[in-house]
């Protein structure tokens, strides 16, 4: 990635801009210079919390940075896949299926739900619609507690219920997917319907597939979200076989306060598979994450 | 809700109905039927975990719902009124959290907005590795707060530490205790979070800046404005429609601060970091005293409300550059 070689297309701006010949230069390596440190930034603490996973304990808690080890091991590995009070891989399973399931829930029940708003008349249309949005403008900490007695009076504390079906109910993915099919132009549902399509073919034979887009959007958003978050897991999980990754971290930090040679192998087993998929489903969540942010 | 009659309406709609022509002129037969079928999945969440918990969190607040006792007293407006007069246990706690979140969301709203604008404007342009870039700079956001805190929780050691180590070869004071003294604890939890959240905003950024035409820059340029020029006059409005949801979405999150502080400074030192969030949860999920707990998250969002509706005006009235920097 070194040279210059400014590509094609965007090159209609740069006659103007190397009016001086040496400033675009300069500009250039200012620019290469400023990717440089933050790339530093973004990459190095990563390689260190890999590099510390594979380090005895004392060597872990030396002063001296060694960014390779000097006596490498796999000992924190074992250390924690050994012990059934931090089951790591559980907690990773745990947190794929928390988050996959609640963004397949949210998936299909607000594109179900945005579909009625957005294309169905209905008696008491404008009171479900308002009342729906209107809660998008709550603050969530407001149904903590109230969510928290309800999902405990259900029976669902440390269970992964708890993570995947409460926070399916907010309003955001109707709105997202009603906006969208109200965006899609209606003849081809027509078209459908004279050919005597019900409601329910047409949904899933004709929108569904024009919607994938957004579809996936919505997943990948929903999925992130899950995977972000911190406090509902933290207080509603609380047995090692139950928790995901988020409240499993706070456990095993709990428990080896200075053991940074396990925490770091801990945060390395939580985040190389999410790396993997990142990386080579990049391109979906960066345009999805960026589409989002158009539409809002 | 009743499913009496399920989704096999395909084969009863199969008359061909040519009365239907434009949807809205009129109602196609079952459609109330059909709209709530559509609905029913939804709806049902919505009730069970928005709409019932709504109003159980209001009658909550109006009693003394202590996990201890055995019956949970009616003690109307007592909790609030506790909370606002400071006869209430809890109160100074309370407040104090409030104003560690105030703190916070002022530290870090700035940094959050400004940063990634400028991160994406170095990226708004073709060249090679743009993608690996951008992919980059993201990566944290998809590890969670729980691996970036317990990471940086040990980047920040006071002791050990790379962050004060490599103050120290630089010359700097090397023994900063980042997590456990003031301001650093305030400075780390915001330094963490930019690390953390940057590339979230830098793509949003990014995107409408693709979206904003090279004609109106070339525009500029042939009126002689200067790089800031164009940036005041082309960037900044072209961004506008994405301002409002980067702020709001931005200045929601770190209202929400909660675990980079339980995680990295557990609220320490003292209770100094302990946000509004965090006394919250802490005092209805830990200590079980539901009802000062919820007349804590009343009074919190309506104060959330009130910055939300203020930041609304402020993007809808006024011209960006107006009230930028």
């Amino acid at each position: 990635m070194s040279t210059a070689t400014p590509t094609r297309e965007h090159d209609t701006e740069r006659p103007h801009e190397d009016d001086g010949g040496s400033p675009a230069r300069l500009r250039r390596i200012l620019k290469y210079g400023v990717l440089g440190v933050l790339t530093l930034l973004f990459v190095s603490p990563l390689l260190y919390m890999l590099s510390t996973a594979f380090k005895t304990t004392g060597d872990a808690a030396s002063p001296d940075p060694q960014w390779i080890p000097d006596n490498p091991t796999t000992g924190a590995f074992e250390a924690i896949l050994g012990n059934d009070g931090t089951p790591v891989v559980r907690w990773l399973v745990n947190s794929l299926v928390a988050a996959g399931l609640q963004s397949l829930l949210i998936v299909a029940t607000a594109a179900l739900a945005g579909y009625a708003l957005a294309r169905m008349d209905f008696a008491g249309k404008k009171w479900v619609f308002g009342i729906i949005i209107g809660t998008l403008f709550i603050p969530p900490v407001i149904l903590l507690i109230p969510n928290y007695l309800i999902t405990s009076r259900i029976g669902w504390l440390d269970t992964l219920a708890a993570v995947i079906v409460p926070g399916a109910a907010g309003a955001f993915g109707v709105f997202f997917m009603r906006q969208f099919f109200l965006g899609i132009p209606p003849e081809l549902e027509e078209a459908a319907s004279m050919d005597g399509a019900g409601r329910f073919r047409t949904f899933v034979t004709v929108v569904l597939p024009l919607s994938r887009p957004a579809l996936v959007t919505l997943g990948m958003l929903s999925f992130l979200t899950n995977w972000n978050d911190f406090l509902w897991p933290v207080y509603v999980l609380f047995s090692p076989e139950s928790q995901t990754l988020p409240a499993g971290l706070a456990t095993l930090q709990n428990a080896n306060a200075v053991r940074y040679d396990l925490l770091m192998a801990g945060a390395v087993i939580a985040s190389a598979p999410v790396l993997v998929l990142y990386a080579a489903a990049q391109r979906f969540v960066v345009e999805g994450v960026s589409r989002a942010g158009l539409k809002g | 809700m009743t499913t009496t009659q399920t989704r096999d309406d395909a084969s009863q709609d199969v008359r061909p109905d040519p009365a239907r022509g434009t949807p809205g002129s009129g109602r196609r037969p079952h459609e109330n039927r059909d709209a709530y079928l559509f609905l029913a999945p939804y709806l049902l969440l919505f009730v069970a975990f928005v709409i019932a918990p709504f109003g159980y969190g209001l009658w909550i607040s109006l009693h003394e719902y202590d996990y201890s006792l055995p019956e949970k007293p009616w003690v109307g407006l007592d909790n609030y009124t506790g909370l606002l007069d400071g006869t209430s246990p809890y109160a100074e706690a309370f407040w104090d959290s409030m104003k560690a979140t105030w703190i916070f969301t002022v530290l870090s709203v700035p940094l959050l907005l400004v940063l990634p604008l400028l991160v994406a404007m170095v990226m708004n342009e073709k060249f090679r590795g743009r993608n690996l870039f951008r992919a980059m700079y993201f990566a944290p956001y998809v590890l969670g707060v729980a691996v970036v805190a317990v990471l940086w929780r040990y980047l920040l050691d006071s002791n050990i530490g790379l962050v004060n180590h490599y103050l120290g070869v630089l010359g700097l004071p090397s023994d900063t205790a980042w997590l456990t003294s003031q301001p650093w604890a305030w400075i780390s939890l915001v330094a963490v979070t930019v690390w953390w959240t940057l590339g979230f905003n830098a793509i949003i950024y990014l995107a409408a800046l693709g979206e904003i035409s090279p004609d109106l820059y070339e525009a500029a340029r042939m009126d002689g404005a200067n790089g800031w020029q164009r940036f005041v006059h082309v960037t900044l409005p072209g961004l506008r429609p994405v301002l409002l949801f980067v702020t709001s979405v931005t200045i929601i999150a770190s209202v929400n601060m909660f675990g980079q502080s339980f995680l990295m400074t557990q609220g320490g030192p003292g209770t100094e970091t302990r946000t509004a969030i965090y006394q919250i949860a802490d005092t209805g999920l830990t200590n079980f005293n539901s009802g000062d707990s919820t007349a804590m998250s009343m009074i919190f969002s309506f104060f959330l409300m009130l910055v939300s509706v203020l930041v609304f005006f402020l993007f809808r009235d006024r011209e960006p550059e107006g009230n930028r920097r």
